[in-house]
């Protein structure tokens, strides 16, 4: 049973002038986003940080941040991946124009969101905030990349629809579903509407989006790029076929449900909550179905994690993955959830999820295309000092967030012997974080710097390729 | 693929070859969790006496509510109260699903960076609330909210107001036709009485001073849903429930 992604056919068939153009945005993105997330980290620990501007208050800068890291980095990172595996998959090279089209007009989106949201232009739909001009391009974009996503399936020269594939497929049809349906909305001005639906309706709408642009932008498309990237830096063919059948089928049925899982004691009907509940508890199978394939692909190789700094970053990204889905089915158990909700504990899972997950895999993804797309990378070392840097970072941030949401948790639930409120001002509790707010600020600069370390190699990288002194491209396996 | 045959292998040549199947199938497999939790909620409305007493925002809590949402307060206070004793005796009652019904877009938030809102109406009297938008530590010591003073500068554009309140009343909310013939007079009634009692404290504002559309809206907060448990419980008392 051959489970390995299939041989590239002759480089000049492929577009990866495309791949380039993906791969560069996802740095700069990156960067950019990132540095958002740490300047706002730093308003939490030091209010001023703002400098006064409405622009930069964190209520205006937050939803740019998630904005930034989902859909500009997390986002072009997978298209990258895409248009570099999909052509080799398919043994068709995508169109040129619809990829440009996709190009630019997800670049077009992701300025018209740093033009929009500082001036307080949102629908404060979590990661659907931009306004309905925007939400428009957003599907014509799509739909451009679906056209010329699909239409490499039906170009294809093999039968064989890998791995990969499917989890593409699920990311690019089921995104659609998810925008479409959260966006309607009644327009009132050019840049604000109203959604169709209200209150409790509005909120389940929201959640079964928001928690399913985590499952199918930040999880699905992250797994197609692992199985296609980890066989490939590994050596080895994936683990299991039948594995990635049942927990991709499992997965995407599955995550769908998930939403309420936000909404827990809140004004949503019982049985709804009861739902949401049950289904993310039942996560943890496909989950670790996915991640245990990722993982043991590595089986017989163990030691070049060693000396392999791109396979350190899949398998601490796959790690992650690991521990993030079962920490978020925990959060869902209506009793945890009672002291997680609304507190950092939830801030430092989709931390663990997006520094860990995406980032991780992102990264070790773009190390291993360098060479394939320019020439040998600039410096190796920096490659492990990104990679340690990252690491700490991400336990920097998490540590402190886990040990601060429960602080406060429990802070807002302490009663004293008399039956009162122990903490009844809750700027008392406020004051407490305050530590916590500060290590998790330097674990996201210390993660931030890694990144900008990664850039500085990249363009490094791209001079000596450039330069010509450098050896070619290495070949494509 | 190199080696697609062999034994076991009828669900490759049932599925995994076929693309538009595969497609179909993948959206089948998502449509169904989405049909059983979304559908109910969209075709079952409140009953008239759920919403009895639940009333659409004003035109001036409108504006103040659009404001509320530019400057992204959602991201830092909820407006959900959650039905834990150390919820309701810091905050009040807690939140029931009807009180929302006029949310559009909902803001029931998802992280306590600041405490919760969804009883503030009526907690605090209007001077606290300017000043506290003013410097939020002035009457919080140890805050770290930012500081608001574009919000005693900026006007709400009439209409701007307008067009939300008419685009509110073409989804469903019940608006006397007398509102919405004149959006900017029934702010400016309501605008003058935030106005008057702030003068009171000797503060002096604007009627279309961006901060009081805001106050109107805060003030507003869980008001409705408030009076209607009262009356609830008061009714079940006067029945003699224990």
């Amino acid at each position: 049973m051959t489970t390995h992604p299939p041989d590239a056919a002759p480089a000049p068939a492929y577009d990866d002038d495309i791949v380039r153009h993906f791969f560069l945005a996802t740095v700069l993105w990156g960067v950019v986003g990132m540095l958002v997330g740490v300047i706002i980290a730093l308003q939490l620990a030091w209010w001023p940080a703002n400098l006064g501007v409405p622009h930069l208050t964190f209520g205006r800068l937050r939803p740019l941040h998630t904005n930034a890291v989902i859909f500009a980095f997390a986002g072009n990172a997978v298209f990258t991946g895409i248009y570099y595996s999909m052509q080799r998959l398919m043994k068709a090279r995508s169109h040129d124009l619809l990829s440009r089209i996709h190009f630019w007009g997800w670049q077009g989106i992701i300025v018209s969101a740093a033009l929009t949201l500082p001036f307080g232009l949102t629908q404060s739909r979590e990661y659907a905030e931009l306004i309905w001009p925007i939400d428009l391009a957003i599907t014509v974009v799509w739909v451009v990349f679906a056209l010329n996503f699909f239409d490499m399936i039906r170009r294809r020269q093999v039968k064989h629809l890998y791995v990969a594939v499917w989890f593409y497929m699920s990311f690019v049809l089921t995104v659609a579903v998810l925008h479409i349906v959260n966006a309607l909305a009644m327009p009132a001005t050019l840049t604000r509407s109203f959604p169709i639906y209200s209150g409790m309706t509005d909120a389940l709408v929201q959640w079964w989006y928001g928690h399913n642009a985590v499952a199918f932008f930040l999880t699905t498309p992250f797994l197609g790029l692992m199985y296609y990237f980890m066989p490939k830096a590994a050596e080895r063919p994936v683990y299991s076929y039948r594995l990635s059948i049942i927990h991709f089928w499992a997965l995407v049925f599955l995550y769908i449900w998930a939403g309420p899982h936000h909404l827990l004691y809140s004004g949503l009907p019982d049985w709804v909550q009861t739902v949401g509940s049950a289904f993310s508890i039942m996560l943890i199978a496909p989950s670790w179905g996915g991640m245990l394939n990722g993982l043991l692909t590595l089986r017989g190789a163990w030691d070049r994690l060693r000396s392999d700094p791109i396979l350190k970053f899949l398998v601490v990204g796959i790690s992650f993955y690991g521990m993030s889905t079962f920490e978020g089915p925990m959060m869902s158990i209506r009793a945890v959830n009672g002291l997680a909700h609304f507190t950092n504990w939830v801030v430092g899972h989709v931390h663990s999820g997006a520094l860990g997950w995406n980032g991780m895999i992102s990264f070790g993804m773009l190390y291993w295309l360098a060479p394939r797309l320019w020439t040998k990378v600039h410096n190796e070392g920096w490659v492990s000092l990104h990679f340690w840097m990252a690491t700490v970072g991400i336990i920097l941030y998490t540590v402190p967030m886990w040990a601060g949401g429960v602080t406060e948790g429990l802070m807002w639930r302490a009663f004293n012997e008399e039956g009162l409120l122990q903490y009844p001002n809750f700027v008392d509790i406020v004051a407490r974080l305050a530590p916590f707010y500060w290590m998790r600020f330097v674990g996201g600069l210390l993660y931030l710097s890694g990144a900008v370390l990664m850039a500085f190699n990249f363009i490094l990288t791209i001079r000596d390729a450039a330069g010509g002194s450098a050896p070619a491209p290495v070949a494509a396996k | 693929m190199s080696d697609t045959s062999g034994s076991g292998d009828w669900h490759r040549r049932t599925l995994e070859h076929r693309g538009a199947l595969f497609a179909v199938l993948s959206v089948a497999a998502i449509a169904v969790g989405s049909v059983v939790e979304l559908v109910p909620m969209f075709t079952v409305d409140f009953e008239p006496e759920e919403l009895e007493g639940i009333s659409p925002y004003t035109p001036l809590e409108v504006a103040g509510r659009d404001i509320y949402v530019r400057e992204g307060c959602y991201l830092c206070h909820s407006q959900w109260v959650r039905p834990f004793r150390s919820e309701t005796v810091r905050y009040g009652e807690w939140s029931r699903g009807e009180e929302y019904a006029y949310d559009r877009p909902f803001q029931l938030g998802s992280r306590r960076i600041g405490p919760d809102l969804h009883r503030v109406g009526g907690k605090y009297n209007n001077a606290w609330h300017y000043e506290h938008m003013m410097d939020p530590r002035s009457t919080t010591p140890g805050s770290i909210m930012p500081t608001y003073p574009w919000l005693a500068e900026w006007k709400v554009d009439p209409a701007d107001a307008t067009a939300s309140v008419t685009t509110l009343a073409s989804l469903g909310h019940p608006y006397e036709a007398s509102v919405l013939s004149d959006v900017p007079a029934a702010m400016r009634a309501q605008a003058d009485e935030v106005v008057a009692d702030l003068a009171a404290s000797d503060i002096t504002v604007e009627h279309d001073d961006e901060i009081v559309a805001l106050i109107a809206y805060l003030q507003r907060l869980g008001r409705d849903g408030r009076a209607k448990i009262a009356a609830a419980e008061a009714a079940a008392g006067g029945e003699g429930s224990p």
